[in-house]
């Protein structure tokens, strides 16, 4: 059921004209088997792990597609452009992961790279607007996203700027990392997990890459009232923030549900936020109401 | 009133070439720079993350103001400026008198310059508190006494030659670990192109692909030397032949609002018998006459009126100049005020807070000026507002944003504001990871300081305009406004604080 939605939704991308605007909405979708994210079966075999073979993934997409990402892709750096949204949240995002993990790390929270010597992994980075600041703040960062175009902005855009330009972006997939038994510092994972089939499955994952004692990180949309209202009939109906139909409010999870998949999969939730946008200012902040947008942070259990 | 709106002349790829004409805070005369000696010219360019265009006050208290936090104190800086000032280590000399050129800063910027580590040099020279301040108007209607006090305050401000806040800022920001470099030059001209990353980049990652890419803006001086910065921090307003009014605009597209005052403002130093610890304001007929306290026994005037009087008053004898002054503080124009002209203060009792402290403070006659001790200057007043202050890779700080009538000296505080607020969203961007000349981040600059600043605009725009007309039913309305400010206590207290730099709004508290 649930990954057939994920179906109909991703078609319904396809025919979307260009201003589509949610980053992480197909940051999140894996390109060659959509519901790869549900389990190890569909994933493809060794001989693919190899990051630069991993760009065979948009294959199944027609060209006129392609294009259209083309066409959304270049916008991802445009603050004005398509995915203002995100741009706006994306500092309130990390001032969240500033905060947690300078703690859990035991860093230094005014230094202006407090993350040197940790790698992080960025699950789902479109066009790296996470992944630059990470890497501007000191840390090694592996972006990873199942669209090749993204991966394609991500990289020219990263070289752009010598502090940025060490960031190793992957075309790939969290399982496919996790075959490859790779391990991070800190795994991210933000509005990622409510356009994934399978939430436990991609939990599970993101716990497997996270290293011993590291931590992990997960943002997404709540299901309630509010974010009903907020996320979906304002932001989609009546600001046209983002394009109607992106997201399946049933498909939300509640922070109790978030806090309980990562728990199976191992990951113990430490500290939890809310981002609430304040619509007279246009800022986001930080807040402990989880209503609508919020973040987890958790650690790896033995 | 000559209302300038100047068109938009910026595209999305602005190649400028603007001539640069500093604002001097020192009278000296301006050397070129092959004077100043530059041993790296014609070398390589330079890369910054900060460039500076301006090192007068303000550019220079947010360069210590990015040397006091902990994010920033990192970051490379360049100041250009061809003052020959920022050259010298003391250019201040204890037996020189007070120089014309003074601001009133208000107790916000005094905590902020203690903040910046630059207030212990301040202190070190010629300064003047104040704690009290007198407001009376030319019709004998009524009068305004504000006392420090009323705020719960120490004082409500400190009178400081421009001179001193420029070498006290200089003196600190060398003292600190700030990586920077003064350029005793000028900006010859400035180009930033839009972002691209489209195409394929080189992996040598030079500063002159950066540039192409729209990563870093290109600064070349007059000297020859260019340099890179992801961020250029302009504090100027360039001044064209054309009194620097159609620059600003041609200036990476930044258009401003603004008007003349038919008005010159006549600033100089002068002598008393006796100290004075009191600012003084009177309104006249062509505009405020304003006496400052500038330590021992000199105070700093600034007197507002049309250009036809101001060259007069320049050129008169000095006694004729000085009789001028004592009579426009005392009898001049219109009979001193009293208290009981509009009833007694219980017209306001009924008000919440009641009477305020000094309400029964007598009106008092300013000190006798008996000397004059510098030259008299003559500058012409102008209201300048640019309607943005950040755009990609630029923002706008000081005179560069706002110029403003100096009534209450508020204008130089602003800036300070600017360069306070600036630092610390800087240090918010550098916190989370951005690129500091990002336009984003930026325009949260933008959002904090131009509602403010636009208020006292406003407010010092409107005090103007209301005292520039002498109308019998307008004048009782002053008076008036005068009585309610000067008995009423919580209205008093959010003048005072309004004035003191820390509160937004002059409303009720």
């Amino acid at each position: 059921m649930a990954s057939s939605m994920f179906l109909a939704q991703r078609r319904w991308f396809l025919s979307l004209p260009r201003n589509l605007s949610n980053a992480r909405f197909f940051s999140a979708l894996p390109s060659e088997h959509p519901v790869s994210v549900s389990g190890p079966q569909n994933n493809v075999g060794p001989e693919s792990n190899k990051f630069e073979k991993a760009s065979s993934a948009p294959s199944s997409l027609k060209e006129p597609e392609l294009a259209k990402f083309s066409a959304i892709a270049d916008t991802w750096w445009d603050s004005e452009g398509p995915f203002k949204p995100l741009h706006k949240m994306n500092p309130t995002r990390l001032a969240f992961l500033r905060s947690t993990l300078c703690r859990h790390f035991r860093k230094d929270p005014l230094s202006a790279r407090p993350f040197e010597g940790l790698r992080f992994i960025d699950v789902g980075c479109g066009g790296g607007i996470l992944s630059e600041p990470l890497a501007r703040m000191g840390a090694t960062v592996t972006g990873i996203d199942a669209i090749e175009k993204n991966i394609k902005i991500a990289r020219l855009h990263a070289n752009l700027d010598p502090t940025t330009s060490t960031i190793e972006y992957c075309c790939t997939t969290a399982e496919k990392l996790v075959e490859e038994q790779r391990k991070f510092d800190a795994v991210i994972a933000l509005e990622v997990i409510e356009h994934v089939a399978d939430a436990a499955e991609f939990c599970k994952s993101l716990s497997a890459l996270t290293a011993h004692e590291g931590a992990t990180v997960v943002s997404t949309i709540n299901r309630s009232m509010r974010s009903y209202a907020t996320a979906i009939v304002a932001a989609e109906y009546l600001l046209q923030w983002l394009p109607k139909g992106t997201h399946q409010w049933s498909s939300f999870l509640t922070p109790e549900e978030l806090t309980m998949i990562l728990k199976r999969a191992g990951v113990d939730v430490k500290e939890m936020a809310g981002f609430v946008y304040n619509p007279l200012t246009g800022r986001w902040s930080l807040s402990d109401d989880i209503s609508v947008n919020f973040i987890a942070y958790g650690t790896k259990e033995k | 009133m000559n209302r300038i709106f100047a068109t938009k002349a910026g595209s999305d790829v602005y190649r400028l070439r603007i001539p640069w004409r500093p604002f001097s805070n020192d009278a000296a005369p301006l050397l070129s720079s092959q004077n100043a000696g530059n041993p790296e010219k014609g070398s390589e360019a330079k890369q910054y993350d900060i460039a500076i265009v301006g090192g007068g006050m303000v550019g220079l208290a947010l360069a210590c103001s990015l040397a006091s936090r902990p994010l920033t104190r990192h970051l490379n800086v360049a100041i250009i400026d061809s003052n020959p000032a920022l050259g010298r280590k003391h250019f201040i000399k204890k037996e020189d008198l007070p120089d014309p050129r003074v601001s009133t800063i208000t107790p916000a910027t005094i905590s902020f310059f203690k903040d910046i580590g630059a207030w212990q040099f301040v202190e070190q020279h010629r300064h003047a508190y104040f704690d009290k301040m007198q407001v009376w108007d030319y019709t004998g209607l009524s009068y305004a006494k504000y006392n420090a006090r009323d705020a719960d305050k120490e004082v409500l401000g400190c009178v400081v030659e421009n001179k001193v806040l420029l070498s006290s800022l200089l003196s600190r920001v060398q003292e600190t670990v700030l990586p920077k470099k003064i350029y005793p030059s000028r900006l010859n001209s400035m180009s930033i192109l839009p972002n691209s990353s489209s195409s394929e980049v080189d992996s040598t990652l030079s500063m002159t692909a950066l540039f192409t890419h729209g990563r870093l803006a290109k600064l070349e001086l007059e000297d020859g030397n260019s340099l890179y910065a992801k961020l250029v921090v302009i504090e100027l307003a360039p001044v064209g032949a054309d009194g620097g009014k159609s620059r600003v605009r041609e200036l990476a597209g930044f258009r401003t609002t603004g008007w003349n005052y038919s008005q010159n403002a006549i600033i100089c130093t002068v002598e008393h018998d006796v100290e004075n610890h009191c600012a003084w304001q009177r309104f006249l007929p062509s505009g405020p006459l304003a006496l400052l306290p500038i330590g021992d026994k000199f105070s700093n005037i600034v007197w507002t009126m049309s250009p036809k009087e101001s060259s007069e008053f320049k050129s008169i004898t000095e006694d004729n100049f000085l009789k001028a002054v004592n009579h426009a503080l005392d009898y001049g124009y219109g009979p001193h005020p009293t208290p009981s002209i509009l009833g007694s203060s219980d017209l306001f009792s009924w008000l919440k807070g009641g009477i305020s402290k000094s309400a029964n403070d007598c009106f008092e006659i300013p000190p006798k000026v008996v000397k004059l001790a510098s030259e008299r200057m003559a500058f012409p007043l102008s209201l300048r507002h640019a309607n943005d202050y950040a755009s990609k890779r630029v923002a706008l700080i000081g005179d560069a944003a706002h110029t403003v009538h100096p009534l209450a000296g508020q204008g130089v505080n602003l800036g300070f504001g600017d360069a306070s607020t600036l630092s610390s969203v800087i240090s918010e961007g550098i916190a989370v990871g951005t690129d500091i000349g990002e336009v984003s981040l930026l325009k949260k600059y933008e959002a904090d300081r131009k509602p403010a600043n636009v208020m006292m605009m406003a407010v010092l725009d409107g005090f103007q305009k209301a005292y520039s007309v002498d109308f019998g039913p307008l004048n009782i309305l002053r008076a008036a406004a005068f009585h309610g400010a000067h008995h009423i206590s919580p209205l008093k207290k959010s003048i005072i604080s309004y004035a003191s730099g820390e509160m937004r709004l002059p409303l009720f508290a």
